[in-house]
């Protein structure tokens, strides 16, 4: 498939883990902050081609995994209204709230349906008047700006039936919060891709100054991954601390500027609680005042009650990068992506998820389960 | 009665009952013509026409097959085909799977109350033109009509026997270590055709689905002496469930490659902007057999042959007799567990 296939080239592939062995020196310890980014690297079994000493940690950049336990709850109560139809993208709908999940709902007779865009959430809006159609706005700044065009455009369509459970967070303040914890062994970074075709990377300067970390702004095929490996490691060899870009064929250095005003235009930061790590000041976008007319969560009067998350799921140990999933005792016995206990089982994008699927083998191996 | 007799119109004057109602299931007068003009028409043949309760028919000798599917698709209609032509072609695949020669279908239909007749006629005949194709006959039947809401309009199933004109095992227990594993063509056509008409999805060319009958290409694989251990349908679930279940039933170790799989351009796009793997995606038209290594490279010229499976290829191995698992060797050549899905297919979020 043309302008894919190119970026999953074997011998380049191996060139540059050849590259990458060359130059390294010393152990690191890099973080692939995005979801996307650890499913590509389980998947290719790049981390197989990388030299030992190089420790890839998974970050928490999984918008599925991250999505407090509370705001699923609040998702299942609305779902499950008999005069609401829920839209949502596919996977969340697997993930487990306390009780049960949004399938389970939907075969109990709730109208949940599975959305591609918040746009086509609308234009259910438009098409059943008598209904109330809720999207269900999660993700990184990647989605926020179509949520916030939903937004927007059912304000100017002056739409009363459409409303928003908003779970939208941002990938700075978590770099932000990870670094800035005691346990932290992350010396660089990948930083996600796509999050930065919408954001650009000027934000991330500070964050690599502050804590003289390397950031490299990094695409998902296999060779991205390689090259930004090598980018992180060059610098970290060579004790620089610096934003670089490998994905330049996406990403420049302001970014979408117009998908920044409209999610300034409808969003507002707030403090946000992530699944697994806690609450994190400034981590979240929320509507603003001018569309608070849009939550649903204040149009369904839903109460903010606290969950607390199954205790023996390490879930958070996993997006701080502190612990490994198959060094879970529940890991592939107790809990599957049939069977989660937490969301990083869940989404394909999870690290739990991602090692269940393609690397049981050898992760039980080495955890001595088998 | 000649293939002119038909016309694209329904025998039932839409004037008089443009839809089902429930008295066509009522037993009555309404019920005795839908069957006759409908059913009758459509599926004649000498044994169904003796419109007894059970059919009654000889079979060649040898040793039987038999099967039974059920087939709820949403939309009835979808670029590739219909709810009618995949009633037929999937459960004359899952005989083929036998490597027997389809013989005879049974079809029972449960219609939705308010369903058009012209919609059921359409099946009807597409049903009709799917059996001459696979060379069988709908001998047996039975029609139910639903209450409206208490159907997706037209749920159909088909039971089929099939005769084996071999002495093969072919089963999953009897895979061998060292087995060629070849897949009759490209992957992933029916799931993605279906999911772009249900989701409303637009891609730049229409991907079809890949319903077909595949038996006549295991017929010619049987009869060239080709060494087959093991066939499997690659339905629901698709590849990654079907090696996954033999591996389990076999207790072997399969070792695929990514690079060898077939996918066209359009399903390998699609998937890659829905984040769904091509290997769990279902296929209508596509299997898999597991061969003796040393037949592996004339039983892919016998498949190419076939138009259902010119783009044959042998993408894999059994390398172990040993715990169930199935690996892939990725494109940038690192080997990982190729998984069954979880559950449905859910597209990621981005």
């Amino acid at each position: 498939m043309k302008f894919l296939d190119e970026y999953r080239d074997s011998d380049l592939a191996h060139k540059l883990a050849a590259e990458i062995h060359r130059v390294t020196t010393k152990p690191w310890t890099i973080m692939e902050v995005c979801g996307g980014q650890t499913h590509a690297i389980v998947k290719f079994g790049i981390d197989e081609l990388l030299p030992k000493h190089i420790t890839l940690i998974h970050g928490p950049g999984c918008p599925v995994c991250v999505t407090p336990l509370e705001v699923i709850d609040q998702a299942l109560e609305i779902a499950a209204r008999q005069e609401v139809i829920f839209t949502s993208f596919g996977d969340m709908l697997r993930v487990p709230g306390s009780t049960t999940d949004l399938l389970a709902v939907k075969a109990k007779g709730g109208d949940v349906r599975i959305v591609y865009s918040p746009l086509d959430a609308l234009k259910l809006a438009v098409d059943n008047p008598s209904r109330e159609v809720v999207f269900f706005g999660v993700g990184f700044e990647t989605t926020a700006p179509a949520t916030a065009m939903a937004v927007y455009q059912a304000a100017q369509k002056g739409l009363k039936n459409f409303s928003l459970l908003i779970s939208h967070v941002l990938v700075p303040p978590a770099i932000e919060a990870l670094m800035s914890s005691p346990n932290c062994r992350v010396q660089g970074f990948l930083a996600a891709g796509h999050v930065c075709a919408v954001m650009g990377y000027e934000e991330y300067f500070p964050l690599a100054a502050k804590f003289h970390v390397p950031i490299v702004v990094t695409g998902f095929e296999p060779l991205d991954i390689l090259q930004g490996v090598l980018m992180t490691v060059q610098q970290l060899e060579s004790g620089r601390a610096e934003v670089e870009n490998q994905y330049a064929r996406a990403v420049s250095r302001a970014g979408n500027q117009p998908a920044q005003d409209l999610i300034k235009k409808v969003f507002t930061v707030v403090p946000r609680k992530w699944r697994g790590i806690g609450e994190i000041p400034q981590s979240g976008l929320g509507l603003s005042d001018a569309y608070a007319a849009f939550d649903a969560a204040r149009r369904f009067k839903l109460t903010d009650h606290r969950v607390e998350e199954p205790a023996e799921c390490i879930a958070g140990m996993i997006l701080q990068g502190l612990k490994k999933p198959h060094e879970c005792s529940a890991f592939g016995t107790r809990c599957s992506p049939e069977h989660p206990f937490g969301a990083t089982m869940v989404s394909s994008e999870g690290a739990c998820a991602a090692y269940y699927r393609y690397r049981r083998f050898d992760a039980k191996e080495t955890a001595g389960v088998k | 009665m000649k293939t002119s007799d038909f016309s694209a119109s329904c025998p039932i004057p839409i004037s008089q009952y443009p839809h089902v109602l429930m008295a066509h299931g009522g037993g009555g007068k309404l019920m005795h013509r839908l069957l006759e003009d409908v059913f009758g028409k459509a599926f004649s043949n000498p044994i169904l026409d003796t419109r007894h309760d059970s059919a009654q028919f000889f079979v060649p000798p040898g040793k039987l097959a038999m099967t039974t599917d059920s087939y709820v698709v949403r939309p009835l209609f979808f670029p590739g085909g219909d709810i009618g032509s995949m009633a037929v072609h999937g459960t004359a695949n899952d005989l083929a799977m036998s490597g027997a020669r389809p013989l005879y279908l049974t079809s029972a239909f449960i219609i939705e109350e308010g369903l058009p007749m012209a919609t059921l006629w359409r099946v009807v005949c597409s049903m009709r033109d799917a059996a001459k194709e696979c060379g069988v006959q709908i001998i047996t039947g039975d029609t139910k009509v639903v209450d409206k809401g208490k159907g997706d309009g037209l749920f159909i199933n088909t039971a089929g026997i099939g005769v084996m004109e071999h002495s093969l095992t072919i089963a999953p227990q009897n895979v061998q270590l060292g087995d060629s594993i070849l897949v009759s063509g490209d992957l992933g056509r029916h799931g993605m055709a279906i999911m772009a008409v249900r989701e409303g999805l637009q891609f730049e060319s229409t991907i079809e689905s890949d319903s077909a009958p595949v038996h006549e290409a295991v017929l010619a694989l049987i009869h060239a002496g080709i060494e087959i251990h093991c066939l499997r349908d690659l339905t629901r679930g698709g590849l990654a469930s079907a090696l996954n279940e033999i591996a389990e039933a076999g207790g072997v170790k399969i070792a695929i490659v990514e690079k060898l799989i077939p996918l066209c351009e359009e399903v390998h796009s699609a998937c890659e902007m829905l984040g769904l793997d091509p290997l769990h995606v279902a296929n209508e038209g596509r299997f898999i057999a597991f061969v003796a290594a040393k037949n592996s490279g004339r039983a892919l010229e016998i498949l190419r042959r076939h138009e259902v499976s010119a783009n044959a290829a042998v993408i894999g191995e059994v390398v172990e007799k040993s715990a169930p698992l199935v690996t892939i060797k990725s494109a940038i050549g690192a080997s990982r567990i190729l998984d069954m899905p979880s559950g449905e297919q859910l597209p990621r979020i981005c």
